[in-house]
């Protein structure tokens, strides 16, 4: 059925010579042989349609993702492709070519899987449990904060003040995370606290 | 932005300038397209490059890099001598009536009040004259010659279409074009936007750049209406709400404030935050400082925040600084002073300036903690790379801990667009390996830190102990139980103040808004200004309604804007002192004599009347500010100072380098670089195939933009044998980096001061890690030192020089 | 279903749906001497480019690697913003770059048009294509490549006036735009026309494309472009792809933008290989012969292959035309 044809088998075959041409020597068969015309199968078809907000800029493209599986089901969910929600009245489905490519983003060869250390000094980063990472980072935070607090200032006053360690917040994270990261960082008395905004 | 993206088609004409919304804000843009062909509306630019934007704009002139305050000054003065002014708007909604101090002025490039070992003024005298009945002075005829208005004439008075020219390098004919357009929107039948971005901010006059085109709306009468207003396009999905939740070192969220060890106790803090109006009868919004703060505390602490504790305020920590902010937490990390730093979603390697500084900082840490969905160069920091990242691995002592985190297919909450749009999303996809939600993350850290605390004791552990976190699943709260503690609740049953027989909210219930907020610790709020984000009528922000009776752009059904649903600000200023629309045809909201109504939630109590109380409602004036008293550090009126590398001296005062009041730390002074090393005026922007450090993972827009380069212009390229495709290097004080040369037609030569200024195009989008070709960015050269008022750095304007070169060598 | 969209601006379906455009739709189909006369025609559609609105950002082909799950390599900078370099298999689409100064003015223009398939009314890579059933047209004027049936000869190539097919080098097959016939199949508009931010890509029947042109066009004349036109050259008998451009009067300064596009001569006449007949009068080497001398388009072939076309057509009787001479593991 598929004819397997590339130029040059093509231009061998039209070599034998005028005369004895036919289309069954060309290799051709009949012209019925020929895949019939098709268009590629609609591949969203049977997909499970979430919406989203593109996570670049802040226009807030609204965004259908379309993925294999349900995670709001508690499946395992693959996501096959994402584009514009024309429902949305800012970008009325369109993308610039950044959203229209975040599926590749979400799939790229350069996405994290698990926590990695890089002990002082050495030249890579080791495979670690989330146990050992996050009761690394208590320990450490912990040990930082009960050396350097500072308390009062020298009048006395009550200043609460940790300024050894620093905390860069994100500006992609949601309101909630944002929040949630707040009440850790102040609460913990954290005076170097920006986030992209400052920059 | 006080107005939204959907609102732009209602604009006549739409100036990007500190901006390029067609390349970085592509589908925000589409309704400069929409105002273009459904209004006829007129798209000038101005920027040093012929941008993408530029590219279908009907006017563009060029101008030099750093000097918009001169250029938008010459505008307000054009406006000024022309009789351009929507004079009942300027008159009755700014302050240009107001009487200032006898003791203000200005001389030399220098307001009252400077110390030059302190850079800093001494503000006092810039304020107005009290009158004996406590109420700022006004003059309504603007005869006064100590009154705003004729400051300002006086002030904008050098700022001619010659000095424009000279200091600019924008041609005089060119700037009047514009200063032409521009004016006609003095019209109350013709409305003007500003769409900006990095363009403005990241100046070492960052804040009056912004400041100079806000002063030039009100006197056109262009804020608060549609069409019209300041809009700040705003860089990430979440840039807005980070900043509104308060992520920065100075601000508790909804734009409280984070004390200094000056407010030594609550009262103290309390006493400069009365905000008593300083005209008759004026709303002052901020009298209201009290309930926000201390719901909020009431939000941390919950029962531990009593009103004998002072609502907890002692558990905050107090400023000795005005702010730790990203500049001086890295120049204390180089000192040695900082042991430990988290960098979550945030790579500050490519994003900050003179990364030489940056590496060696990170190098001086014990640790490193990053949350990121991608590899970055931050986490990598450590690891050589050839000249992409030439660092000596095994000296540099800092653990680093990389966590891998969800991004945002995977994940549920919302985000708050520049309009203030906050959309609720929800995940779609299965996080890859074992990454893990950014909320899960920090419940860890803080669940384990607090059990630290409570086995082994340590310094002050009492806000750490008693901060709320009563969630079902303590592991990891969800977006919906925060989105309701931002929200806000009553903690007791709220009565009418009025009618204690009356109960307005049930205890445990959620707040319908911020207007229910007590400030008795009866209410708690995580953050006011989103208040009613989710009320008991449920996700506010997941509404999808997408109907705009009249199309006006409102769409007031979907999703929740803050404050109260709004979509436009000031929108009060849409109406005459009658409350009529200026511009019947573009109302937005309308006093019927006995309230207000219309499109939109308006921006004013709905029954205060409207020659009786001012559409500013934040400001205790209850007009805008065209004179800014105190509160901006380096002046109230907007001045002409040069970046601090700069390729021609300050025309106006050639003494002055940079803003005289930003802030400079000492290591840094030695790393400015002058023209006669580094001739060329350098700047760094953003391409529209990519998106920060982000995309460069992504092989589809690493095909679309490959690899790092930089733009010249033919005249330049020419004059330094370089070649198209060709490489280049470009070196500062700070750095020096290697790239592709871009040779276009779309830069060229500024003449300043008779001086031809070549400019140099950096686009940053370019590291060590990902799927695009390694690159270097723009941030190996920018100086460490930033806006005087928000220390946003330098970015747009420094000096370099360019050779051609031979490729880099790296792995 | 409509028989064809209206609109690109419409959120795809998930729910199974049958395709709306195959075998019974064709009007064309290269190689193939007789065709049934289609029993219904179709709207006919088009997508409509306003170069004056396009900001360059390359959506279009961000969509169109998306939706056709093509992969282009990361290429290099070479001085230039077109990336990749060119149109290939992975990249059906290309925003091509033009720093123009108009002479008139003195003021410089960044002209930017989106290069891609045309899909004319009259094909001359259809024409062209000696495999039957290769590439076809639609009722509705789409012209789409059946990659099955491609033999890669790349005649397409050399048929096409806008130079628009590329053959791949792992497959052998010609590609180019489908205009998205498996979105349109369903109801949908083309992928990078749903994707374009400021909407200078827009699609729809023919009829409203014009009329939308006929608006934008206005609107520029209004700003002073008193040479706007629309740019559906009569040449390929109109086109399913059409701009709206500033400079109507001169195309060729959108990066080569052939001013008045034709079919050659050469493929006119001739009727395409199998038409019987032709095929014995002529002979399939006299034809490529032909093709490949008087087409002066450029040529996707690689050098290989036109080093054994050469050999072949100078000298027929030197190949044997064995049993294997169409082989598949002759594919190269």
């Amino acid at each position: 059925m598929n004819m397997e044809l590339s130029r040059r088998s093509f231009l061998k075959v039209a070599g034998a010579g005028v005369a004895g041409t036919t289309l069954g020597s060309m290799g051709f068969g009949d012209a019925e042989a020929a895949v019939a015309a098709h268009v590629r199968p609609f591949k969203l078809a049977t997909t499970t349609e979430t919406r989203n907000t593109c996570t670049y800029c802040s226009v807030a493209c609204g965004i259908l993702i379309y993925s294999k599986g349900d995670v709001r089901k508690g499946e395992t969910a693959v996501i096959t492709h994402i584009e514009g929600d024309a429902d949305h009245p800012t970008n009325r489905g369109t993308l610039c070519p950044k959203g229209a490519a975040l599926k590749d983003f979400v799939h790229a060869p350069t996405r994290l899987k698990y926590p990695m250390i890089r002990k002082a000094g050495t030249d890579k980063f080791e495979r670690a449990s989330w146990d050992q990472a996050l009761d690394r980072i208590a320990r450490l935070m912990k040990d930082d904060r009960d050396a350097n607090f500072i308390a009062k200032n020298e009048k006395g006053v009550p200043v609460n003040r940790w300024t050894t360690v620093g905390f860069l917040a994100a500006s992609a994270t949601s309101n909630e995370t944002a929040y949630a990261t707040y009440k850790v960082v102040r609460s913990a008395g954290i005076v170097a606290f920006d986030n992209q905004a400052r920059v | 932005m006080t107005n939204a993206w959907t609102d732009i088609k209602n604009s006549d004409l739409v100036v990007v300038m500190g901006g390029n919304a067609a390349e970085a804000h592509p589908c925000g843009f589409k309704w400069v397209t929409e105002a273009k062909a459904h209004r006829g509306a007129k798209l000038i630019v101005v920027d040093p490059r012929y941008t993408r934007t530029a590219s279908v704009a009907d006017y563009y002139a060029p101008i030099r890099q750093g000097t918009d305050i001169a250029f938008l000054n010459g505008v307000i003065k054009y406006c000024i001598d022309n009789d351009k002014v929507q004079w009942e708007y300027t008159k009755n909604f700014t302050n240009a009536a107001y009487i200032v101090k006898d003791g203000f002025g200005y001389k030399d490039g220098l307001f009252t009040g400077y110390d030059e070992t302190k850079r800093d003024y001494d503000r006092s005298s810039w304020d107005y004259v009290i009158g004996d009945d406590g109420f700022a002075v006004v003059d309504m005829t603007l005869q006064h010659p100590r009154c705003v208005w004729n400051l300002l004439k006086e002030h904008v008075s050098i700022y001619t279409p010659e000095m424009v020219e000279r200091i600019c390098g924008t041609p005089k004919d060119k700037f009047l074009k514009v200063a032409e357009m521009m004016a006609e929107c003095s019209s109350p039948t013709k409305n003007m936007t500003s769409m900006y971005a990095l363009g403005w901010t990241q100046h070492s006059s960052g804040s009056q750049n912004i400041r100079t085109m806000a002063m030039l709306q009100l006197i056109l009468g262009n804020i608060g209406v549609r069409g019209g207003g300041m809009n700040a396009l705003r860089g990430h999905s979440n840039i807005q709400g980070l900043t509104d939740i308060g992520l920065l070192s100075h601000l508790l969220p909804g734009y409280l404030n984070i004390p200094t060890e000056k407010e030594v106790d609550f009262p103290t803090y309390m006493s400069t935050r009365g905000f008593k109006p300083l005209r008759p009868g004026q709303t002052s919004y901020w009298q209201n400082y009290k309930k926000f703060f201390v719901s909020f505390q009431k939000a941390m602490w919950g029962a531990a925040a009593t009103p004998e504790n002072n609502f907890a305020y002692d558990y905050l920590p107090k400023l000795d600084v005005p702010a730790y902010d990203v500049l001086r937490i890295f120049e204390m990390m180089d000192e040695g002073k900082v042991n430990g730093y988290f960098c979550q979603g945030f790579n500050p390697v490519l994003a900050f300036p003179n990364r030489g500084k940056i590496t060696r900082s990170l190098s001086k840490l014990k640790w490193l903690v990053t949350m990121d969905p991608l590899e970055t160069e931050t986490s990598h920091f450590w690891e050589n790379h050839g000249d992409y990242n030439d660092v000596d691995t095994a000296s540099i002592q800092t653990e680093v801990i990389q966590l891998p985190t969800t991004c945002f297919a995977e994940e549920e909450g919302s985000l708050t667009n520049s309009g203030r749009w906050i959309q609720w999303h929800w995940p779609a996809g299965s996080p890859p390996g074992e990454a893990q939600h950014d909320n899960w993350i920090m419940g860890q850290i803080f669940l384990r830190m607090r059990e630290l605390y409570r086995k082994e004791g340590g310094a002050f552990p009492d806000p750490i102990l008693n901060l709320s976190w009563d969630y079902a699943n303590p592991q990891e709260p969800t977006a919906e139980e925060l989105a309701k503690e931002i929200n806000g609740r009553a903690i007791t049953q709220l009565t009418d103040p009025t009618d204690p027989t009356k109960v307005q909210v049930e205890a445990g219930k959620l707040l319908v808004n911020f207007s229910q907020l007590r400030d008795d610790g009866s209410t708690s709020s995580g953050c006011w200004i989103y208040s009613g984000c989710w009320n008991e009528h449920g996700n506010n922000m997941a509404r999808r309604d997408n109907h705009d009776p009249d199309d006006t752009g409102a769409y007031l059904n979907w999703t929740f804007a803050w404050p109260l649903n709004r979509r436009t600000l000031y929108n009060r200023a849409s109406a005459d002192m009658n409350g009529k629309p200026w511009d019947p045809a573009r109302k937005i909201i309308e006093w019927d004599g006995s309230k207000w109504s219309g499109y939109d939630v308006p921006d004013i109590a709905p029954t205060a009347k409207p020659q009786d109380v001012g559409p500013f409602i934040m400001n205790q004036e209850g007009v805008s500010r065209l004179f800014a008293r105190g509160l901006m550090r380096d002046g109230p009126f907007p001045a002409h100072y040069e970046p601090f590398e700069t390729p021609i001296p300050n025309v106006l005062n050639p003494k002055i380098r940079g803003n005289p009041v930003a802030r400079v730390f000492q290591n840094d002074v030695k790393q400015f670089g002058t023209a006669d090393e580094f001739p060329y005026a350098a700047t760094s922007y953003r391409l529209t195939e990519h998106f920060h450090y982000w995309t460069k993972h992504n092989p589809v827009n690493a095909a679309l933009q490959p690899e790092f380069f930089v733009e010249i212009s033919e005249e330049l390229a020419k004059e330094k044998g370089i070649e198209l495709g060709g490489w280049v290097r470009v070196w500062s004080k700070r750095g020096s980096i290697k790239a592709k040369a871009v040779v276009t037609k779309r830069i060229r030569p500024l003449m300043c001061d008779g001086k031809a200024v070549h400019v140099v195009g950096i686009p940053l989008h370019w590291g060590f890690m990902g799927a695009a070709k390694k690159g270097f960015g723009p941030n190996s050269l920018t100086p460490f030192v930033g806006d005087a008022n928000i220390e946003t750095p330098e970015y747009k304007a420094f000096l370099v020089n360019i050779e051609p070169t031979t490729a880099p060598v790296g792995v | 279903m409509m028989d064809s969209p209206r609109t690109a601006v419409s959120n795809p379906p998930i729910q199974p749906m049958d395709s709306n455009l195959g075998e019974r739709d064709l009007i064309r189909r290269s190689a193939t001497a007789s065709l049934p006369k289609p029993e219904r025609q179709l709207t006919p559609v088009a997508k409509l480019i306003d170069v004056s609105k396009c900001i360059g950002c390359k959506a279009c082909q961000s969509a169109c690697i998306e939706w056709n799950d093509t992969h282009p390599a990361v290429g290099e900078n070479v001085g230039v913003y077109t990336n990749p370099h060119d149109l290939s298999e992975n990249m059906f689409t290309l925003m091509r770059f033009t720093e123009w100064v108009n002479p008139e003015t003195d003021n410089l223009e960044w002209l930017i048009r989106k290069d891609g398939c045309m899909h004319c009314s009259d094909p001359g890579c259809l024409k062209a294509c000696p495999a039957p059933g290769a590439i076809v047209q639609y009722s509705n004027g789409i012209v789409d490549f059946v990659h099955e049936n491609c033999i890669g000869c790349g005649y397409c190539v050399k048929g096409c006036p806008f130079n628009i097919p590329r053959i791949s080098k792992t497959d052998r097959r010609a590609y180019k735009c489908t205009l998205c016939s498996d979105r349109v199949a369903v109801g949908q508009g083309p992928a990078c026309a749903k994707a374009c931010p400021t909407q200078a890509i827009v699609f729809g029947t023919k009829e409203d494309m014009k009329k939308h042109a006929d608006e934008r066009i206005a609107d520029l004349k209004s700003r002073g472009y008193a040479n706007a036109g629309l740019y559906d050259p009569p040449g390929v008998g109109g086109t399913h792809v059409m701009y709206v451009l500033h400079h109507n009067d001169k195309p060729h300064i959108y990066a080569d933008l052939p001013d008045q596009p034709k079919i050659s001569a050469v493929v006119q006449s001739w009727k395409g290989v199998t038409k019987y007949a032709g095929l014995a009068v002529m002979g399939l080497a006299a034809a490529g012969s032909i093709l490949h001398g008087i087409l002066g388009k450029p040529n996707r072939v690689t050098d290989e292959d036109e080093e054994g076309a050469e050999k072949l057509t100078s000298n027929p009787s030197a190949t044997d035309p064995g049993a294997d001479g169409h082989r598949p593991e002759e594919r190269v």
